[in-house]
């Protein structure tokens, strides 16, 4: 009987587990591509191997260094700026009484989150250009006009920035979840020993959701090499490559575009086996200081 | 839920309310902005006079864009792929959740399959490999190639798994008392009982799949095959990756050419079924981020 039952268990598992062999698991054997002197007419099973040459040429190379770089440090200003932002939004938030204006809010900012880097991509364009409406306003107040998608200095900010506007609502969910969780009994007993608004957001709303901001700075740690490759993709061009050119929009340029299979592998790789590293450390991490487990 | 008295509080409140007021505004701009656009007149877009009212209001540009056949034979493709591939990641994820929701002494094999999964989310052969796999299997330029990739969505797995999981017990044991099979338990008990986890990831799917534009870029060379979102990117974003040593001028001149008002009537009309489906997105979206920690 027990046996006959686990036989429908793996037969429901079969199509979705083979999909998962096919496109996941397969592809994995690919990274020797990067070990080998890779040619298109034998495939991966059959090129030569070359040992740890790519790498080493890798290293040469002054691009890869460069988009390490612009990765992390893109990536470390995104996990800093949308965990504040976002924690500040719901905090705010939840001091607001009206609920109707609550639920307005929240319906108005969460709306970004879900439209495509795409389409944010051609509005911030537009918006950004030199005649955009940006430059616009800034010309009103009396400053020089700035082509931001084409200036290194601005650019890293410009992502960061798109960033936070378009998921600091979504992000601020989990807070608004944990905050809601808050006893009011303990707003109350804060009330009836004379706390301040200040004492109260100090030493009640905070050491409560505490445990909360510590998990998704842990977690958010796996994301240190994801710059946001939709994102880039979408806003970058030539005359930013210096300090907007990261690790994914490198590897899809090196390998689909200049065919440069084996250098463009090797960083995949290098890439992937750094995050693997991430989210063991990050998932340690968690479960220590937050309970957290993924399933 | 922090009540403030007195005057002091009261500026305070005054003083949150507007700042999430501008907040909420900056959110909003960028989309009243792109609207007020679409509806101008050309030059006075590009003169930059256009902020959050029309210009010269009219619908020139809409026009373009119905009469645009490309426009609207990528839209079609996106339409496929999310019907096609939604309806695949749909039913994938409930037989994969079933199981999985299973007890270890119920399910032995569960564990072993269950770190497979979680294993193809943590670890990634890369982008190269992964496109050289779907061009040796011939699917190139072929919507299989936009569905089948991404047909088992892991993260939607896991959502409906917790779910799953805490469906009390007892059900799954009076439906074995009548005889029921484990196919009959999953349609009969689980199903019904997990609408809202099931409209959560339907969502995710549905969204995920309209907004992809990537894979449409490099799996479809034929541009009749790409996906709306590969479309736009090609024409509102392309100026941004054509040649390389382009100079600044030559990128901002490129960008003046490329017609405003019609670019932002064709990126409005790509987001309505997003606005559509957005009511039931909200209603969801919350509780499925809640129904994915639910954990034992």
């Amino acid at each position: 009987m027990k046996t006959r039952t686990s036989l429908h268990y793996h037969l429901m598992l079969f199509p979705g587990i083979l999909l998962l062999l096919i496109f996941s698991i397969y592809p994995m054997f690919g990274i020797v591509i990067a070990f080998q002197d890779f040619s298109p007419a034998k495939g991966f099973w059959g090129s030569d191997w070359v040992g740890l040459d790519n790498f080493r040429y890798m290293l040469e190379i002054p691009d890869s260094k460069r988009v390490f770089l612009n990765t992390i440090f893109i990536a470390v200003m995104k996990i800093i700026a949308s965990l504040v932002a976002a924690l500040t939004f719901a905090l705010l938030l939840n001091e607001l009484r009206t609920r109707f204006l609550k639920r307005f809010i929240q319906t108005i900012v969460y709306l970004p989150h879900f439209i495509s880097w795409v389409l944010i991509g051609g509005i911030v364009g537009q918006m950004l250009s030199l005649d955009g409406v940006v430059n616009q306003g800034m010309k009103l107040i009396g400053l020089d006009p700035i082509f931001f998608l084409g200036d290194n200095n601005w650019f890293p900010f410009v992502i960061v920035g798109t960033d936070v506007w378009k998921e600091f609502g979504f992000s601020a969910i989990v807070f608004l979840a944990a905050l809601t969780g808050i006893n009011p009994v303990l707003y109350e007993a804060a009330e009836i020993d004379g706390a301040s608004r200040w004492q109260k957001l100090r030493f009640v709303t905070l050491p409560a959701i505490s445990a909360t901001i510590i998990l998704i700075a842990t977690l958010s740690l796996q994301n240190v090499l994801n710059a946001g490759f939709e994102q880039v993709f979408n806003l970058y061009n030539t005359l930013v490559y210096e300090s907007g050119d990261i690790i994914d929009t490198y590897v899809y340029r090196m390998g689909l575009i200049e065919s440069q299979y084996e250098l463009a592998t090797a960083v995949g790789t290098l890439k992937s086996i750094v995050s693997l590293i991430l989210i063991y450390i990050s998932y340690q991490l968690a479960s220590k200081f937050a309970n957290y487990r993924i399933f | 839920m922090v009540y403030g008295k007195g005057p002091f509080n009261r500026i305070i409140d005054g003083a949150i309310l507007v700042i999430l007021c501008v907040i909420t505004a900056c959110s909003l701009f960028p989309l009243l902005h792109i609207l007020a656009i679409s509806f101008s007149d050309k030059s006075a877009v590009a003169a930059g006079s256009v902020i959050l009212w029309p210009k010269g209001i009219n619908v020139a540009a809409y026009r373009a864009v119905i009469e645009d056949k490309a426009f609207f034979m990528a839209f079609w493709v996106s339409v496929k792929r999310v019907l096609l591939g939604g309806g695949i990641q749909f039913v994938l994820t409930i037989l994969m959740a079933y199981p999985l929701s299973r007890e270890v002494h119920v399910f032995r094999s569960r564990n072993v399959y269950m770190w497979f999964v979680v294993f193809t989310m943590l670890f990634s052969g890369g982008l190269i490999p992964w496109y050289m796999t779907i061009r040796d299997l011939g699917l190139l330029d072929s919507i299989w190639a936009l569905v089948l990739p991404s047909a088992v969505p892991v993260f939607n797995v896991i959502i409906l798994m917790n779910f799953f999981r805490g469906i009390p017990k007892e059900l799954d044991d009076s439906a074995k008392m009548d005889g029921a099979g484990p196919w009959r338990t999953l349609m009969q008990i689980y199903l019904p009982l997990s609408l809202p986890a099931l409209a959560t990831v339907t969502l995710f799917s549905i969204v995920t799949h309209w907004n992809s534009f990537f894979d449409g870029l490099i799996l479809m060379n034929n541009p009749s095959n790409q996906p709306l979102q590969t479309y736009l990117n090609q024409i509102v974003v392309q100026f941004n990756n054509s040649s390389a040593n382009m100079t600044v001028d030559e990128i901002e001149r490129m960008s003046k050419l490329s017609n405003q008002t019609i670019n932002s009537a064709k990126i409005l009309v790509s987001m309505i079924p997003i606005l559509v489906i957005y009511p039931l997105l909200q209603k969801y979206f919350v509780s499925g981020l809640t129904l994915g920690s639910v954990k034992e």
